[in-house]
């Protein structure tokens, strides 16, 4: 920077023209500014009057009435399922009319609601159906794989048949499949580490005593 | 739409239209016009909710709706403006307005109009008149003609149109023509297919309507809300020949009228009353006269005002005539002088009052911030337009540091502008003329917005007092609906002030405490909305006059 070593504040123009002596420039700015500053002059106190509180009284009513009216729409909120001692007293007070329709010719015919419930259901049914189709499809695919496998667990296959007709959560057939592999070659319906043989823990145990008795 | 306006509007349609309607509102106002599935899809709320949201917005006349850009094939667009939705701040002026100019029946039809959009004549003067009777004495009941006539007048003063029928797709009054004409309204060179309401030539016409009947008292015990559920049904059936008129505010018409009483008020405080009766009498002479846009009115002659002047006011032909040089003369500017037929023909300078006004208070914020030095210094500026540092000093007469420091602190706060004047074209710094200067325009822009910025605070101060108290006010509401029903049931005083005496002292003081401060809130609400008509009406009169 031109200047550096004569002096901090020095600039590339004779600053006289501008009319600041080198002693009246402004405090530097040290960071932003406050967000609350100071302000030496206090704001004129607001105007009092009839007309002012009349106005005043309008508004709040205003707002009041307003928010009770059907065209104030609420967003869905989980209803509590005890009703609390407030709201029975605060229901007194809602308008009456809660349905409001408007005129239709009025307004574009794509807002009118769509009854749409009768075929949101038949939608969710026929996925339910279509899923459980697909459902029995790979079924009937992995049984036939299992029955590859092994011959001998025609029951097993019948529980997990019946229970993946119930619910359609992957995590069900995932921990089916879990099951599936972890028992595949078992007859009985425990797991094969569950249960340890007397032979092995004794002759395992025959073992160590020979072996702990020789130090 | 700046941020300012979006968080303003965000926050009325919050208060007003609950919080879904808000998330709608403020998006559309982001993005412009939209269809209903990039409504639905940007803003993640249910489809029945966005219908029932844009139904709304449509009813209260915020959205206008149009077959979309591509074509009459394309779905239709939804777009709405700020300038609608900040009107809701202005609705108490409106409602006392109408007050004040027709008594209590007209405030009550405004009221209902503002709050429900737009209705048909009759159900707004059914509801009327059983709210009327509501707070008559018992066995007296408000006559359905007497609030006709009270909707005729205000439709014959304009102050209430006709809504638009859908446009192209066909009417629902047969006497409207099938085509829109083009717009009648100025400077919008946005779409041609929203006509405004005065398009229309029956926009103003009253229609025949067959109601007789008297107001209905609203029974307070269980049988009448049964009863009225019946008649409800029945109402609901009848017809009264005016089916699908609806009917909607005129909000310019009553910005006129505003703004006719800031001139008339202004003049009052500059000279005296009677220069202001004057000057009332040659605003009301031009208000048929004048479109909304004039610069100034029709000419008037003094022969013609003195005829017209109201009786009460029985001053001699001469003393009119000095009392309207005065007026012509005054710096202010508010009459000019057209012409000398008739005995010298008057106008009122529409745009120039507006203009002084503005000025005047640009003028009085600098002094309330800042000082009464610094604004002499800024009224200096606004009159000398380009200043020197050193002719400030000298003209304002304040010593040199000082007036350098309140000019640096304007500057700062962007109330000055600084001019470059160079001398040579390298713009070297030693041979450049610095010169201060005032812009009144973007000046009065920028202050619009703070004002803006003030509502929205003060709305979102009084949101937090009242939810830092909600737990208070849930309480003494509760307490407030026990009294009333132990009231209607008959107890005796020992039971209400049992029940009155579940609020502690205390509490009673931080009740009080808060009322206090959401009143103090809410009447600064009101009266920053003044300022703010006074700065966009002048705004808008310089857009339309340089367009």
């Amino acid at each position: 920077m031109a200047g550096k070593g004569r002096g901090v504040a020095a600039f590339t123009f004779n600053i006289e023209a501008l009319g600041i002596g080198r002693g009246s420039m402004p405090e530097a700015r040290v960071g932003p500014s406050p967000l609350f500053p100071n302000t030496d002059f206090k704001p004129v106190p607001l105007k009092v009057g009839e007309d002012e509180d009349y106005m005043l009284a309008l508004k709040q009513e205003m707002r009041g009435t307003m928010q009770r009216l059907p065209h104030n729409i609420k967003p869905q909120s989980n209803k509590a399922e005890v009703e609390r001692y407030t709201e029975r007293y605060l229901r007194q007070s809602q308008m009456e009319d809660e349905e409001w329709t408007p005129d239709w010719n009025l307004f574009p015919k794509e807002l009118m609601p769509q009854k749409k419930k009768t075929r949101a259901k038949a939608g969710t049914k026929r996925k339910t159906v279509k899923m459980s189709r697909k459902d029995t499809e790979d079924m009937l695919s992995k049984l036939d794989e299992l029955a590859k496998k092994d011959d001998g667990n025609p029951e097993k296959s019948d529980d997990e048949t019946e229970k993946k007709k119930g619910k359609e959560g992957e995590e069900e057939e995932i921990e089916e499949e879990a099951y599936d592999e972890e028992d595949i070659e078992e007859e009985n319906d425990y797991i094969e580490s569950y249960f340890d043989n007397g032979e092995d823990f004794a002759a395992d145990s025959d073992d160590n005593m020979d072996g702990e008795a020789t130090y | 739409m700046t941020a300012q306006e979006v968080r303003l509007c965000g926050l009325l349609l919050r208060e007003h239209f609950g919080e879904v309607v808000e998330k709608v509102g403020t998006h559309l106002l982001r993005s412009g016009a939209q269809n209903l599935r990039t409504i639905i899809h940007e803003t993640d709320v249910s489809l029945d909710l966005v219908k029932k949201s844009l139904c709304v917005l449509v009813q209260h006349g915020v959205c206008v709706f149009s077959s979309g850009r591509k074509g009459p094939g394309s779905p239709t667009e939804y777009q709405t403006s700020c300038d609608r939705i900040l009107r809701i701040l202005r609705y108490p002026r409106y409602i006392y307005t109408a007050k004040t100019l027709y008594g209590d029946t007209g405030e009550l039809i405004i009221e209902e109009l503002l709050q429900r959009g737009h209705m048909t004549m009759s159900s707004t003067v059914k509801t009327v008149a059983d709210r009327l009777t509501q707070n008559m004495e018992e066995g007296r009941s408000m006559d359905y003609s007497e609030v006709s006539s009270a909707f005729s007048k205000l439709v014959e003063t304009h102050f209430l149109q006709r809504c638009p029928p859908l446009a192209g797709a066909g009417t629902t009054d047969s006497t409207t023509p099938a085509t829109p004409a083009t717009p009648a309204a100025p400077a919008a060179p946005v779409s041609t297919t929203q006509p405004t309401p005065e398009s229309f030539p029956d926009c103003y016409k009253v229609p025949h309507m067959t109601l007789i009947g008297r107001g209905k008292r609203q029974l307070s015990s269980e049988e009448g809300e049964d009863q009225r559920n019946a008649k409800k049904a029945k109402l609901d059936l009848e017809s009264h020949g005016d089916e699908g008129i609806y009917w909607q505010v005129n909000f310019e018409r009553f910005h006129l009228h505003f703004r006719d009483q800031a001139i008339i008020s202004a003049v009052a405080n500059k000279l005296d009353q009677t220069s202001s009766e004057i000057v009332r009498t040659m605003l009301r002479m031009s208000e048929v006269t004048t479109s909304p846009t004039a610069t100034c009115t029709k000419p008037l002659s003094a022969n013609e005002i003195f005829r017209s002047l109201p009786s009460s006011y029985n001053i001699p032909r001469t003393i009119l005539d000095q009392y309207l040089t005065l007026l012509v003369d005054d710096p202010m500017e508010f009459v000019g002088k057209a012409g000398e037929s008739g005995g010298g023909m008057y106008v009122v300078n529409l745009h120039r009052a507006l203009a002084n006004l503005a000025r005047a208070t640009l003028e009085s914020v600098v002094q309330e911030r800042f000082g009464s030095r610094s604004a002499r210094i800024f009224r200096l500026l606004l009159r000398k337009r380009h200043l020197e540092q050193k002719q400030v000093e000298d003209f304002a007469m304040i010593p040199a540091k000082e007036a350098k420091d309140m000019l640096y602190t304007l500057l700062s706060q962007n109330l000055v502008q600084l001019q470059e004047v160079p001398k040579t074209p390298d713009y070297a710094p030693s041979r450049t003329f610095y010169l201060y200067t005032v812009n009144q325009l973007p000046t009065a822009r920028m202050l619009l917005q703070n004002c803006y910025k003030t509502v929205a605070n003060l709305i979102e101060r009084r949101l937090f007092e009242t939810k830092e108290s909600k737990r208070l006010l849930e309480k003494s509401q509760r307490i407030e609906a026990i009294l009333a029903s132990l009231q209607a049931s008959g107890a005796e005083p020992e039971q209400l002030t049992e029940v009155e005496e579940m609020i502690t002292a205390p509490e009673k003081q931080q009740l009080d405490s808060l009322r206090l401060h959401i009143n103090k809130l809410d009447s600064a609400e009101n009266q920053v909305d003044e300022t703010i008509f006074l700065l966009d009406s002048y705004v808008n009169s310089t857009a339309t006059s340089t367009s």
